[in-house]
């Protein structure tokens, strides 16, 4: 698939003289789901606000939608719809008139039907003449969204959508997110959920102090750093592993009532049957046991560790 | 262009000015009545005519100007400071919207709450003092231009501003203390030849002296001077604005 946001060499040095972004190349596929991981202060907010035009590059190139977005910012600035991370709104505004303002300040005739028809997807229908500053936090944030969406944009930037949201909101933004992918929009998060990244994303990106570390598929990014565990739960526990196990990534957990072997998910020859082998013949027996696949936590945990 | 942006802009503004309709219109209509009960009605009857002006009249001008310049340069102001301070100036940065746009919605606004103010000022001041308009063609040329002017000076203001305190600072102690000393009250030929010449280093000078003349004929400084002062003033504002979106200076980090 064809990128529609493309980005070559970007870099961004604010006047204090922070380094923000440095050589960011990334291309975003057309239609994909793409989030952005890292942690606080990585450069998450700033390389979306630099797409978005809020802050002035340092130096390197960034399309949109095959547009400039210096140059040839209209074109492309048409094509983007922004969730900022902060929640701002003009209090004293009903929530209609606002989503009714951005979609005129996107250069969109006024068109009822529509932002009728975002409302009642967001669930604010019934709140269209309530002012912003009556409503709740996670109905803040869906009147952002709803301003985002206002002038149909192809590419979509969600900075941090589900801060401070609770379950359920999460939820449904996520069905609406996918909802808009359904319908062709690109979508690109950020997010400190990892469970959110994993739920929902085609592609994960991750950056650190202002690079970007990695960029993979979630699913081959999960098999290729996802390291599974065996955990066996012991009938009586081991002080000490007997020596005939030392070929094994084994280790004693709880007090010796459990054993946790590591292994890669990915090779053809795990070591399981050996390892249940020889715990047969050392007499070593066990109740229970499970499986677990690293999460993209952890995955991300080691990274950012890596990169430091 | 994006003139659905402007229409956006400026509708937003004037929903703004007409939710604190008190304080946009009322004080000002209210702080001008008690200028021209005690100038024009108390101490005005004691008062020679000017030029052959009756003081009550003389001063409608300058106190219509009075009000104008403030209002203009404080609403414009706070029309842009208030997005920069809560943050909502995000969704203007990353919309497909020049300069152009920006500042036809939000100084056309600002203006515009002047001109309705400024017509207003003038209406109360019916219920004072007689007065007549021999150019009133020029009158609101004179009124839009200078409300324009004073608007685009106050949008400056508001981007440059980093609080509340600094965006008072110019009205109040720049803009008031040169039109209470340009003119609003007094024909500068009353005050000593020094003092003259030093007056006519204050460029509301020319904005009352025009505005004056627009009304009753007479002006202390040539009317051309005043309409090219003026609109020199303009040009500057907008070239400042023009840099100001160019380089992002304030407004895009």
């Amino acid at each position: 698939m064809s990128s529609i946001i493309s980005i070559q060499q970007l870099n961004k040095v604010y006047d204090s003289g922070f380094v923000a972004l440095k050589d960011v190349n990334l291309e975003i596929k057309k239609g994909e789901i793409f989030a952005l991981l890292g942690p606080n202060g990585a450069g998450k907010t700033t390389l979306i606000s630099t797409i978005c035009g809020i802050v002035n590059p340092s130096g390197g190139t960034i399309t949109a939608g095959g547009h400039n977005v210096v140059t040839q910012y209209r074109a492309a600035r048409n094509i983007i719809g922004l969730v900022p991370q902060e929640i701002s709104t003009d209090s004293f505004e009903t929530v209609e008139a606002t989503v009714a303002f951005s979609r005129g300040l996107f250069g969109k005739p006024a068109n009822p039907q529509y932002v009728e028809k975002i409302l009642r997807q967001l669930s604010l229908w019934e709140k269209r003449n309530s002012k912003i500053m009556a409503l709740s936090g996670g109905m803040k944030r869906r009147v952002m969204i709803a301003k985002a969406l206002s002038h149909e944009p192809d590419i979509l930037f969600l900075d941090e959508p589900t801060a401070g949201v609770d379950v359920d909101l999460r939820r449904d933004m996520w069905e609406m997110v996918r909802g808009l992918r359904e319908n062709g929009a690109t979508i690109i998060l950020t997010t400190h959920y990892i469970e959110e990244a994993e739920e929902m994303a085609d592609r994960i990106g991750v950056i650190n102090k202002g690079q970007i570390v990695l960029v993979e598929e979630k699913d081959a990014l999960m098999q290729k750093l996802g390291k599974r565990e065996l955990t066996l739960q012991l009938q009586t526990p081991l002080t000490e592993l007997p020596a005939e196990l030392n070929g094994f990534a084994l280790e004693l957990a709880k007090d010796g009532h459990e054993l946790v072997y590591r292994f890669d998910s990915q090779s053809e020859h795990t070591g399981i049957a050996e390892l249940l082998k020889q715990l047969g013949q050392q007499g070593i027996d066990f109740k229970d046991l499970s499986t677990s696949q690293s999460s993209l936590e952890e995955i991300f945990v080691n990274l950012v560790r890596d990169s430091k | 262009m994006n003139f659905y942006a402007i229409k956006a802009i400026y509708k937003f503004e004037m929903a703004r000015t007409f939710r604190t309709l008190m304080q946009s219109i009322a004080s000002p209509v209210l702080s001008t009545s008690l200028y021209f009960i005690v100038f024009g009605a108390a101490i005005g009857s004691r008062m020679g005519d000017i030029d052959g002006v009756s003081y009550g009249a003389f001063i409608i001008p300058g106190l219509m100007m009075l009000a104008l310049l403030s209002e203009s340069v404080s609403n414009a102001a706070f029309g842009i400071f208030f997005p920069k301070f809560s943050g909502t100036i995000y969704e203007v940065l990353s919309a497909p919207v020049s300069f152009v746009e920006v500042v036809c919605g939000y100084v056309g606004a600002a203006a515009s709450k002047s001109i309705m103010l400024g017509i207003l000022i003038l209406i109360t001041a019916r219920f004072f003092v007689d007065y007549e308009i021999l150019h009133p063609i020029w009158m609101l040329s004179f009124l839009v231009l200078t409300a324009v002017t004073f608007s685009l000076f106050g949008f400056i203001l508001g981007i440059l501003s980093n609080n509340f305190q600094q965006l008072q600072v110019v009205p109040l102690l720049v803009i008031t203390p040169l039109t209470f000393l340009g003119g609003s009250f007094y024909s500068i030929s009353m005050l000593p030849p020094l003092w003259q010449t030093i007056t006519l280093f204050n460029p509301v000078v020319y904005l009352i002296s025009g505005f004056r003349w627009s009304f009753y004929g007479v002006s202390d400084v040539n009317i051309g001077m005043s309409v090219g002062m003026t609109l020199l003033f303009m040009l500057i504002c907008i070239s400042i604005i023009w840099w100001i979106f160019k380089t992002g200076y304030r407004l895009r980090q």
